[in-house]
């Protein structure tokens, strides 16, 4: 990271940057301008029509109705509005380009936890506090809280997203220049908050490919959210195979991004978020054709280990999913059989850092 | 320009009327509340200006070297809390307001005397409550309290901050009813709704504002109470609540607070603009009507402190475009002061500096909001430096400014005697300068990146950091020496007489400090607000009659 210790303008790294830059330049003028008649008119008028011995002024009175008066206040109202509609109109545009990942992105996991940034790339690698991005490539966060509001934050970027508990959110950006940027928490989050920072690496292409290569060794996001699928015996009941059809819960081939009928004769689109409330709050959402059978895995979860189960659901596929082998069949019956809830989970989801990827820790089952 | 006549016999005001403590205690005198309240807010203001002296010091380098993390955090809490909420809220309406509305629109006193009294002891308990969180420790969650951090992770004395803020606007509630039924109910015979000073119209709005907003607020802060206190599920997600929504409900009431704020000294701007052109403002029902329009556009712009916490992008539409409107009646009063100079007979007195200081410092406070109306932009500027310039221009900049310009106007008129003016100049300069020392760096933090709330910070924001915790003493020295000069006037001041400004205000036309029932006869109004002409034919009248 270039620190000077003396700047105006931060560095501009992102395709977003430019944009806004832009804007902000288009509003600096506005208001300097707007600041600076102001300032000058009083100025002179202080100086011009001042009290002073041997002038005696007979201040004109003016009547609000007069013609000239009306227009005054006509065109001071509506040349601001138009300007102001102007600066509308181009915050709404950025706003929509920046809220609305490309479909082509790459997808990174982020989990803000009280005081730091826990990064899970759909490769496998994990990093803590740090972000490994290739250069020229849409990358899109998926980001949650384990405990209050976070946000992720790079200013180089120009963007930023709050980072809720208990919600998916996202936030989208493509770099444009090989560095090193500051990731701040910008939403004031408690004691350490001013130390919830981190650095955003852009690498060239085959430096990422290298720094991937080097791994975690523990298997792609999906390969370890299979094994925690296993782990959690969520494979006893949910089939995964397209022709199995006697689940007792619902075939998850081909589910994520499909139309799902529920129960009550409403319908919902599979997302992260529905995959998240399936798993932690079962009951609320039924399948229309299958019973209130799901026990709530709240608090047997964390949600790193979400995200990944979340990443596994995906990589079965969207519509139809065939590809997938016959390894993500269920395995391991009976050895894993989740243990229902115990009464109702402590206070707050959070787990401690678990030691198996996943799995939180109050998991006396075995 | 009228001199003070004959000396003053020791006549009877509304300060010499009864002695004793009690008797300040048990007032029912709006003049007297209006004192009590300047005490008592003038002390929480020195407890909210220490904090910012702790934050300011404490940033002046990257580390956290002067205090801890914890303590940084809940110094920044209390500044925000003690401003927000005892100081800027109740400053003008409860100080000025209160002293002033009767005596501007020839009434006797408030409505309801009593609940005024009331007001203030319900102000006093809920400071009681902020006192003794402070003294017991503090709370961290910032004068936000976003939730689920105030309600289940903070370690600090949410409940007891909350109770303290939730007191606090059943006093402001009162206050506004009490304003709004003396307005309607209590004018003298001939002030017409279009003869009220911009003053009272200004404080109508206001008052308008603190009774439909201010239940929203108690109602969130009650909710979080419970939530934080029973664990009932309504913001923290893992009762089952929604983060979220606490954010809804607190800025639907706070950004119209934001209006609360800086209404009244909008309003004290109109006044003394006009006295010192000696010319009837600009645009008169423009400034009026803008207030009013102000106090209703105001509640319809929540939405935009939530560009970034998920609010779907057609609601946020909604609120951008709404908040770009609601700046449009500000540019228009911005613009009737500065034509109000034009061709008038200008005098730079004191409140005059402080006036004009306000129309520069509040013209770059709401341009740069539109900054923040932006959607596009406001991604990248929220939670920055860039908005906590933003609202210092328009709270400090703004709001205490035209608290100063009318605390300096009116204070021969609440005093009796003048202040010194050479002194006064040198404050409103050193404010001026100071003022924008301290934060118009950290518009450039701002859009450099610095978050707010930060207690540690990269080394490549230092240098504004330095230059804002300079100013900062500046300003601090130009807040300082009006405290000194105002208290010594009391005593050696010159004596002012009714009318030290040649200001056309009913106020104006009883003697200064006003006795108890604030006119010997009921007045009777005749002419428009701001009749210049004749107050100089009045002037003139009754100068010939004492001569013959």
């Amino acid at each position: 990271m270039q620190v000077k210790s003396f700047q105006l303008f931060p560095e501009a790294a992102s395709t977003i940057a430019g944009q806004v830059d832009g804007l902000y330049a288009f509003l600096i003028i506005i208001s300097a301008f707007f600041s600076l008649l102001i300032a000058l008119l009083i100025v002179y008028f202080a100086y011009k029509y001042r009290v002073r011995p041997g002038v005696t002024f007979h201040p004109e009175h003016h009547d609000d109705h007069s013609i000239g008066g009306m227009v005054l206040e006509i065109v001071w109202s509506v040349i601001p509005l138009g300007l102001s509609m102007i600066m509308f109109v181009w915050g709404v545009s950025i706003y929509f380009t920046e809220s609305r990942p490309p479909a082509d992105s790459m997808e990174v996991y982020v989990t803000g936890k009280q005081w730091m940034w826990k990064i899970q790339h759909m490769e496998g690698a994990r990093e803590i506090n740090e972000l490994h991005i290739p250069v020229g490539r849409n990358i899109k966060l998926t980001m949650t809280s384990e405990d209050v509001i976070h946000d992720f934050y790079v200013p180089a970027f120009r963007t930023k997203a709050d980072v809720l508990p208990g919600r998916y959110t996202t936030e989208w950006f493509q770099a444009t220049q090989v560095g090193a940027y500051h990731i701040f928490c910008a939403e004031y989050c408690g004691t350490k908050h001013s130390g919830m920072v981190g650095t955003v690496y852009v690498m060239s292409q085959p430096d990422y490919n290298a720094w991937l290569g080097a791994g975690s060794g523990e298997g792609s996001m999906a390969e370890q959210g299979q094994s925690l699928f296993n782990q959690l015996g969520c494979g006893n009941c949910h089939a995964s195979v397209i022709n199995n059809q006697n689940g007792r819960c619902p075939n998850l081939v081909g589910l994520f991004g499909s139309r799902v009928e529920l129960k009550d004769g409403s319908a919902v689109k599979a997302d992260e978020a529905y995959i998240r409330e399936s798993v932690l709050y079962p009951q609320s959402k039924i399948v229309a054709g299958y019973d209130d059978y799901m026990p709530t895995f709240k608090g047997l979860i964390t949600e790193d280990g979400m995200l990944k189960l979340i990443e596994y659901v995906k990589s079965l596929g969207a519509k139809n999913g065939t590809q997938n082998s016959a390894t993500s069949m269920p395995v391991q019956t009976g050895e894993a059989v989740p243990v229902l809830p115990r009464g109702r989970p402590q206070g707050k989801m959070i787990a401690p850092p678990a030691p198996s990827p996943g799995v939180a820790p109050p998991a006396g089952n075995r | 320009m009228i001199t003070a006549t004959a000396p003053l016999k020791e006549k009877k005001n509304y300060i010499n009327a009864e002695a004793g403590l009690k008797s300040w205690l048990l007032t029912q005198d709006h003049k007297r509340i209006a004192i009590l309240y300047l005490i008592a807010v003038t002390a929480f203001f020195m407890v909210g200006g220490l904090m910012a002296a702790l934050i300011r010091i404490e940033l002046a380098t990257p580390a956290g070297d002067l205090l801890d993390s914890n303590t940084y955090n809940k110094v920044f809490t209390m500044h925000g809390v003690i401003m927000v909420f005892f100081f800027l809220i109740p400053s003008i309406p409860a100080i000025l307001g209160n002293f002033l509305l009767p005596l501007m629109i020839g009434a006797k006193d408030l409505a309801f005397p009593r609940i005024n009294l009331i007001s203030w002891y319900i102000y006093m308990l809920g400071g009681l409550c902020g006192v003794i969180v402070l003294l017991s420790g503090g709370v961290d969650t910032g004068w936000t309290f976003y939730t689920p951090f105030s309600s289940t992770y903070s370690n600090g004395y949410v409940v007891l901050t909350a109770l303290a803020a939730f007191i606090n606007g059943f006093s402001s509630i009162l206050t506004g009813l009490n304003f709004i039924v003396t307005v309607h109910r209590m004018r003298a015979p001939g002030m017409t709704w279009f003869r009220l000073p911009l003053f009272v119209w200004a404080h109508y709005a206001t008052s308008i504002i603190m009774i439909l907003g201010t239940p929203v607020i108690a109602v969130t802060l009650f909710l979080l109470m419970l939530e934080r206190g029973l664990h009932i599920g309504f913001f923290d997600p893992a009762y089952g609540g929604d983060p979220v929504l606490f954010q809804h409900l607190f800025w639907f009431y706070s950004h119209p607070a934001v209006y609360i704020m800086i209404l009244p000294s909008m309003g004290v701007i109109s006044e003394v603009v006009s006295t010192f052109c000696s010319k009837k403002p600009f645009g008169y029902t423009f400034i009026a009507f803008s207030s009013l329009a102000i106090a209703v556009f105001g509640f319809l712009v929540w939405g935009h402190h939530l560009f970034v916490s998920s609010q779907s992008a057609y609601a946020g539409m909604v609120f951008s475009i709404l908040s770009f409107i609601v700046a449009i009646p500000s540019a228009i009063k911005v613009f009737n002061w500065t034509a109000t100079m034009y061709k008038g007979s200008v005098r730079l007195d004191t409140p005059m500096l402080y006036a004009l200081g306000f129309i520069g410092l509040f013209t770059i406070g709401g341009l740069t909001g539109l900054f923040l109306a932006a959607m596009g932009l406001d991604v990248h500027l929220t939670d920055t430096y860039f908005v906590i310039a933003h609202f210092h221009y328009v709270m400090v900049g703004g709001a205490i400014l035209g608290y100063l310009a009318g605390i300096h106007f009116w204070w021969p008129k609440i005093t009796g005697r003048m202040y010194p003016e050479g002194w006064s100049k040198i404050a409103a300069g050193l404010t001026f300068v100071g003022f924008n020392l301290t934060f118009f760096p950290q518009f450039i933090l701002g859009y450099m990146g610095m978050p707010r709330r930060y207690h540690v910070y990269p080394p490549e924001f230092q240098v504004f950091n330095v230059l804002s915790s300079a100013g900062a003493t500046v300003l601090g020295l130009g807040f300082l020496i009006p405290g000194i000069y105002l208290i010594w006037s009391l005593k050696y001041g010159k004596v002012a007489g009714p009318n030290p400004w040649g200001a056309t205000g009913l106020e104006w036309q009883t003697s200064s400090p006003p006795p108890t029932e604030n006119f010997e006869i009921t007045p009777v109004v005749t002419t428009e607000a701001y009749d210049y002409a004749a107050l100089a034919a009045r002037e003139q009248m009754q100068e010939v009659t004492r001569l013959g």
